[in-house]
């Protein structure tokens, strides 16, 4: 296992969920409960030392029970490795902490999978749609259920009928 | 709200704003005053925001307290046409991402496919990529300094920087047919070779440009203007520009020395040539500008070297389960044909994985996220561009600035509203 | 020149008269004085800063005055993807431009959606704003542009202005 992953495991025993290496990249499984708690570790540490936000993304596995995955994926400046934090939530739950508070970049990015997937993150400071209108009402475009042409919305044109 | 709950909440606020002694109430004069912050807005319709862009300002005065950007008015669901496509059929979408620099969204693109699927790249292709890459940044940063310094009032350098740019764009019209969306790249390698013309054409251009350089340079730091509203603006420290993930110029410019190309091994043919990277001091616009600049000089440098080491060899990875044939050879050979046809319409089969790939595009990381569980198509991707995350600081970055230094934040970006939306 | 093929009698001194008709005089000055709006969508846009700047100069065609506000413009240039986001903009501004006015629809995308099937995208300008003149290509190169307006101006010297208008040479 990659050094990095061995010392998050050492250091969150419990929260661990497991480290998978391939194509040269890394990326960490930790229950949604560690999430904060390992961001702020990888953070901080000074030998990890990851300073720099690189992406938030999110997958949808409907036909799993914890069906989303959330994928912070950071890096460090001056140690030169990238992390990918990744943590899987159910449909119910569909709520993971915000890491807004440990990577300023992740405001919009957390704002951008809340928007096209729906996932909900706590603690965020602006949680609203992003790409989409904020009254946008069909759903979450990016979940494999909803339909690629949308449902309708991009051929009404209610405000034909408002009086100028 | 009656007339005497008007009057009080006006006194009250002129008594803590004008600290009138209550016991002497005569003594202020002033007239009944509020303040109170105003809100304006200003796009999606707004010739300097490149685009689509709509930002709310939130102002005090002249000064900006707060602004939040809106985005999402060039949202075309490319990461939901994604899944819907092969992995070849994607390349022309990533043409229309970040529409002012395509090459380079291609290369970013197929090297991310290309680590999925670990392909090496013949060296050729190497060079071929680096040099029309290196090409595509000079047009990108000619765009930025013509338009940026357009938006602020500058406009002769627009017209230079423009001249110079249609020759390049005739370049790529050689190369690929198309000026600015031009699919050149293929999962591999390239799409075609360049000819002894376009060779002889770039090596002219290289002679050329390095003086119009120094002209654009004159046109804008000896403008008194200009240099007063770039100079100190928009400045973001070194920490804070890391945490909000800015990249590329943005970030060079606050002093962090990251360049993709250089650091982490370099890419493509970067490892094998000398160049430096630039960076900047005070984290504000002007370095930003002169950190663009400076890249100019060091593309033409690059693609010197490049010229002058390429030798000759295959422009294609042979591995036909994923590449590309030749085009002579599909439009001779039914079997190339037949090839050509179910890798566009089925795809290859890529393993089941996740992979990230960044690439120094002229704004910043541009990064490719693909999960795949097999087949043709890729299971979910995520493009990590760099205007996106940029307009994430935006706010962080224009408080306290005065109301007309909002254009000098859009532009010290350089941001383009496709890539930004997707 | 629509107003030369008129007519032209060459008198006994220096001066040319032109005979010509008061409608086509109108049309002849609106052809040649084409504001557009700068509206730049997506990267249709970028080919139409193409064709203003250096080396294309739109200005030739009297087409080169852009204006930020809709209110002095009368040509509006759709030039790029129409997000169902975008679409009551555009909408508003075609409502505050004053009349005459004209729509070119730049690129596949304004025209028909081009490769953007998706949920955000509307098929098509044309869904929601008459449209003049459609520019094919992704993007079209500014000289295809030019075809457009001139075009464009062909279709102001049929118009009719003080007569009603018959219904076959209607836009």
């Amino acid at each position: 296992m990659h050094a990095l992953a061995e010392r998050i495991k050492r250091e969150f025993p419990d929260g661990f969920v497991d480290a998978v290496e391939w194509r040269g990249d890394l990326a960490v499984t930790v229950r949604p409960s560690a999430v904060h708690a390992v961001a702020m570790f990888l953070r901080h540490d000074p030998e990890i030392d990851c300073d720099y936000m690189v992406h938030v993304s999110s997958v949808d596995w409907p036909d799993d029970e914890e069906r989303f995955e959330v994928v912070w994926e950071v890096a460090s400046i001056r140690k030169r490795h990238r992390i990918r934090l990744k943590t899987r939530v159910s449909e119910a739950e569909c709520q993971v902490d915000s890491l807004t508070d440990v990577w300023y970049g992740a405001n919009f990015m957390e704002r951008e999978v809340y928007d096209m997937m729906g996932i909900r993150f706590r603690n965020h400071p602006d949680l609203r749609r992003i790409l989409m209108p904020d009254d946008y009402t069909e759903g979450y475009p990016l979940r494999k259920d909803f339909p690629l042409q949308g449902k309708g919305w991009r051929d009404t044109f209610e405000f034909l009928n408002e009086k100028v | 709200m009656n007339d005497t709950e008007k009057t009080y909440r006006f006194e009250d606020q002129r008594d803590t704003i004008y600290k009138v002694n209550p016991e002497h109430p005569e003594t202020a004069t002033l007239p009944l005053q509020r303040t109170e912050e105003l809100l304006l807005n200003m796009g999606p319709q707004h010739p300097s925001t490149h685009g689509v862009l709509k930002v709310i300002l939130e102002l005090e005065g002249e000064r900006l307290v707060k602004s939040t950007p809106v985005l999402g008015f060039l949202h075309r669901g490319v990461e939901k046409l994604a899944e819907d496509g092969t992995y070849h059929q994607f390349i022309p979408h990533t043409d229309r991402l970040d529409y002012v620099c395509a090459m380079y969204n291609n290369f970013a693109y197929c090297r991310a496919v290309e680590k999925l699927m670990n392909i090496t790249v013949p060296e050729r292709a190497e060079y071929l990529r680096t040099i029309v890459a290196e090409v595509q940044r000079i047009i990108g940063h000619q765009f930025w300094l013509g338009t940026q310094a357009l938006d602020i009032g500058a406009m002769t350098v627009f017209f230079y920087t423009f001249r110079d740019r249609e020759i390049l764009l005739d370049w790529f019209d050689e190369l690929c047919g198309a000026r600015l969306t031009t699919s050149w790249y293929r999962i591999g390698g390239v799409e075609r070779d360049l000819t002894p013309s376009l060779i002889s054409k770039l090596r002219a251009f290289l002679d050329y440009f390095p003086s119009k350089i120094d002209e654009y340079q004159v046109f804008l730091e000896k403008n008194r203007i200009w240099v007063a509203r770039t100079k100190g603006v928009a400045v973001i420290s070194a920490e804070d520009a890391l945490s909000f993930g800015l990249s590329g110029p943005t970030l060079r410019g606050s002093g962090v020395d990251y360049d993709m190309r250089k650091h982490n091994g370099g890419y493509a043919a970067y490892p094998h040539c000398d160049f430096n990277v630039p960076v900047g001091k005070n984290g504000d616009t002007y370095d930003r500008y002169w950190i663009r600049v400076m890249e100019l000089y060091e593309s033409v440098k690059i693609i010197k070297q490049c010229l002058d080491q390429m030798q000759d060899g295959p422009i294609m990875a042979d591995v036909p389960s994923v590449t590309l044939p030749p085009k002579d050879r599909v439009f001779t050979n039914l079997d190339s044909m037949i090839q050509q046809f179910k890798l566009f319409s089925q795809g290859f089969d890529a393993p089941p994985g996740e992979i990230y790939c960044g690439t120094e595009a002229h704004k910043g990381e541009l990064g490719f996220y693909i999960v795949s569980t097999g087949g043709g198509k890729p299971y979910r991707m995520k493009i990590r561009s760099p205007s996106f995350i940029h307009m994430g600081a935006f706010d962080h970055m224009s408080r306290g600035y005065m109301i007309a230094d909002a254009v000098t934040i859009f532009g010290t970006y350089d941001i383009v509203m496709g890539e930004c939306d997707r | 020149m629509g107003l030369i093929q008129l007519g032209r009698h060459q008198k006994d001194g220096d001066i040319d008269v032109i005979t010509t008709t008061i409608e086509r005089a109108v049309n002849w000055a609106r052809k040649g004085s084409l504001w557009p709006m700068t509206f730049g969508l997506a990267c249709c846009a970028i080919e139409m800063i193409a064709a203003v700047s250096s080396r294309y100069d739109m200005d030739r065609y009297g087409a080169g005055v852009f204006r930020a506000s809709p209110r002095q413009s009368d040509l509006m240039i759709v030039a790029g993807t129409v997000c169902r986001r975008m679409a009551p903009v555009i909408r508003k501004i075609y409502d505050q431009m004053p009349e005459p006015k004209y729509v070119i629809a730049m690129g596949s995308c304004a025209t028909s959606g081009n490769i953007y099937d998706s949920y955000s995208v509307v098929q098509g300008v044309d869904r929601f704003v008459p449209v003049d003149i459609y520019v094919p290509g992704c993007p079209p190169t500014p000289e295809a542009l030019f075809d457009g307006i001139l075009k464009l101006q062909e279709r102001i010297m049929q118009k009719r202005v003080f007569t009603t208008q018959p219904e076959q040479v209607k836009a």
